[in-house]
């Protein structure tokens, strides 16, 4: 994957480049806000990080102007500001998902993944399938080897997002904001549980595991060993 | 002489000239018209019947002669009406009439004349004045026919002399009391602005003055003071968290600096991987702590209130207890709503799911049953005060000793000695500010066995 980095601060940056690179992506640089617009504009890459703090031009601004030229390559936008509303500010401006400084690499790699899915994902697809665990968005329904699988409301959201970024890795709080849609963590780590149950309705009876704990990032869906 | 100049710009001061121009100027006219409408149109209603009776005299003249007419005013002079009369011959020798002489006014033909005749009063002659009309009948008799005019006269005088002081009074007056007005609130406002400045000064715990009058300036004051308090308080707040922060974030870091330290002195590959796991889980400890604070800050500076809908608690307690209720069932225990249908209060959504979490999360760790050693957690809607909703939240745990409930408020209180459980201290903490960020309350009670905590919400009205 080809990723934009827009970020200032010279040792984050590099720090991100590293971690990028080791996972195999192409990086391309920006220190402000004015040098990654023109690199944006050559819309070559996957995905864009874009800081929210800048020199120059502010990270919002150069999303509002990408988004108003019709570029519309995935942007996740990072800030050291947290709260809620920074986060509604920063999705309206065009941004497509935002992550609050400081973060875990784990997360903001399965961030940008997650992203480059959505962007390469057909738009009508009514049905998500991993090895033999199928679910029909339509209808609502599961089955894993021919087998209907009965699932809570929640349950078959649960599993949804899972499956619409099978392979990648999904973490607690993305689970949490695209699932539940709460922007905040509980001290509790609830999410833990509803895996643990989805589990045993889609993996227990079942020869070959699907859904993978990644330890210390979170989730993943996918056919094969871990 | 600048304090002068000062009242004399003062709002109050000019909102005064106004009026008082405004009320002179109408009352002036008022004054005017009816001086009009009386002195005026009175006057010339008696030259009108002068001249009527000269008329008619003339009439009588041409009809009876001059003997007639000289009968006829000897009559009339004798009536004390008011009325004078002269009738002389060609000469100006007088022939009939109360009057001694023909004035030296009437010259000409015919005319209104205004003259000043000695009128006989109780202590002699005084001078009267007369309204009259005269004229020279043919043979070359002069007739004048007139009115005494003089109290008419007097009366108007007084009336204007009264008009103009009544006048010159409320100008007085008004001026007078312009000034002592502005005096009074210049005073007020002076007091107020010595009160800032006090407080700018560094007094932060002077009030802006109230006189008690419950006024619009005692208003003002409360208002200010009000918002004093509330500075005060959040001021308070922060000083309380800043010392709160240093104890409390001073222990991990020291841990973290000695893992750190330690690790540097050891040499195994393996132990530095695990001082730096250990570092890492302890620094995600310190920023959700620190997230905490900064969202219990924001709740209090109430700025968020721009972000309040309508949203129903009762949804938003199925979504909850939805999240909930598997792990209390994995701990053995249950978590149950009682509520109506709906119960829509104007609120944030997600502090106040953040609230709630905070309360299952203590329910959860803290409220276990002695018996069963498993969470049974109740969760109530219903209404109170009138179209308020109060949520409840209540377990059968071991409780909070009634003199502890106001103090597991503050932030970093943690009853639990043994800090066994992993918590900032920071969850009761945040319930608190986001229910007054909600003009509502947050009370913690006896369950009887167990705790339950209240949250009120006020009415969308």
């Amino acid at each position: 994957m080809k990723i934009l980095v827009v970020e200032d601060d010279r040792e984050a940056a590099s720090w991100l480049e590293k971690g990028l690179v080791e996972e195999g992506h192409v990086v391309d640089l920006a220190a402000n806000g004015t040098d990654g617009l023109e690199l944006a504009r050559e819309q070559t890459h996957d995905v864009i990080i874009m800081d929210r703090m800048l020199p120059g031009m502010d990270g919002l601004d150069v999303v509002k102007t990408l988004r108003g030229e019709d570029i519309t390559t995935p942007v996740l936008i990072l800030s050291a500001l947290g709260e809620v509303d920074d986060k509604v500010l920063g999705l309206r401006a065009g941004g497509d998902d935002y992550l609050a400084k400081p973060y875990a690499f784990t997360e903001l790699l399965a961030r940008v993944e997650t992203l480059r899915r959505r962007q390469d994902a057909t738009p009508h697809t009514t049905k998500l399938k991993v090895a033999d665990l199928e679910i029909d968005l339509l209808a609502r329904t599961a089955t894993r080897a021919g087998e209907d699988i009965l699932l809570q409301p929640r349950e078959f959201k649960l599993l949804e997002y899972l499956m619409r970024n099978a392979g990648s890795v999904v973490t607690r709080t993305m689970l949490l904001e695209n699932v539940w849609n709460y922007h905040f963590d509980p001290q509790t780590n609830v999410i833990d549980v509803h895996i643990s149950r989805l589990r045993a309705k889609v993996d227990k009876e079942f020869g070959e595991p699907l859904l993978h704990t990644v330890r210390g990032a979170g989730y993943s869906i996918r056919a094969g060993r871990s | 002489m600048r304090a002068a100049l000062k009242l004399l710009r003062t709002s109050t001061f000019r909102l005064a000239t106004v009026y008082l121009t405004v009320f002179a100027i109408s009352v002036g006219a008022i004054l005017a018209y009816i001086y009009w409408n009386t002195a005026i149109l009175l006057e010339s209603q008696i030259e009108d019947t002068v001249e009527a009776e000269v008329q008619g005299l003339a009439e009588q003249y041409r009809i009876r002669g001059p003997r007639g007419l000289l009968e006829i005013i000897k009559a009339r002079s004798q009536e004390a009406d008011g009325a004078v009369y002269i009738l002389t011959n060609a000469v100006g020798r007088r022939l009939a009439g109360n009057l001694q002489s023909l004035p030296v006014e009437a010259v000409g033909e015919r005319g209104t004349i205004d003259f000043k005749f000695p009128y006989e009063t109780g202590r002699g002659l005084v001078d009267h004045t007369a309204r009259a009309f005269f004229i020279r009948l043919d043979g070359g008799f002069q007739l004048v026919v007139g009115r005494d005019v003089e109290e008419r006269r007097q009366f108007n005088r007084i009336i204007r002399t009264s008009l103009f002081w009544a006048l010159g009074l409320t100008l007085v007056l008004g001026v007078g009391g312009g000034l002592l007005m502005s005096r009074n609130f210049l005073r007020r406002v002076d007091e107020i602005n010595g009160a800032s400045r006090a407080i700018m000064a560094g007094d932060l715990g002077e009030r802006m003055p109230v006189s008690g009058t419950g006024d619009e300036i005692d208003r003002l004051s409360e208002s200010l003071n009000d918002m004093l308090d509330q500075i005060n308080r959040l001021m308070t707040g922060m000083k309380e968290v800043s010392s709160n922060v240093a104890h409390d974030l001073r222990t991990p870091l020291t841990r973290m600096r000695a893992r750190a330290e330690d690790a540097l002195r050891s040499s195994s590959a393996e132990g530095h991987k695990a001082a730096l796991e250990a570092n890492i889980a302890e620094a995600d400890g310190l920023l959700t702590t620190f997230n905490a604070l900064l969202s219990i800050a924001r709740a209090e500076a109430g700025q968020m209130r721009e972000g309040f809908q309508d949203a129903d608690l009762v949804a938003l307690l199925d979504d909850l207890v939805e999240l909930y209720g598997p792990i209390a069932e994995d701990a053995g225990g249950t978590l149950v709503l009682d509520a109506p249908k709906t119960a829509v209060v104007r609120a944030d959504r997600q502090l106040v799911a953040q609230a709630m979490t905070n309360l299952l999360d203590n329910a959860i760790k803290y409220g276990r049953d002695a018996k069963t050693g498993a969470p049974d957690i109740r969760l109530k809607v219903a209404r109170t005060n009138g179209d308020g909703w109060t949520v409840q939240v209540s377990d059968t745990g071991p409780g909070i000793a009634a003199t502890d409930r106001e103090r597991v408020k503050g932030r970093f209180v943690r009853l639990d000695k043994s800090r066994s459980e992993p918590g900032s201290g920071l969850g009761l903490a945040l319930v608190d500010s986001v229910m007054k960020l909600h003009a509502g309350a947050f009370e913690i009670e006896d369950a009887n066995p167990g705790l339950t905590a209240k949250l009120r919400f006020p009415g969308r009205a």
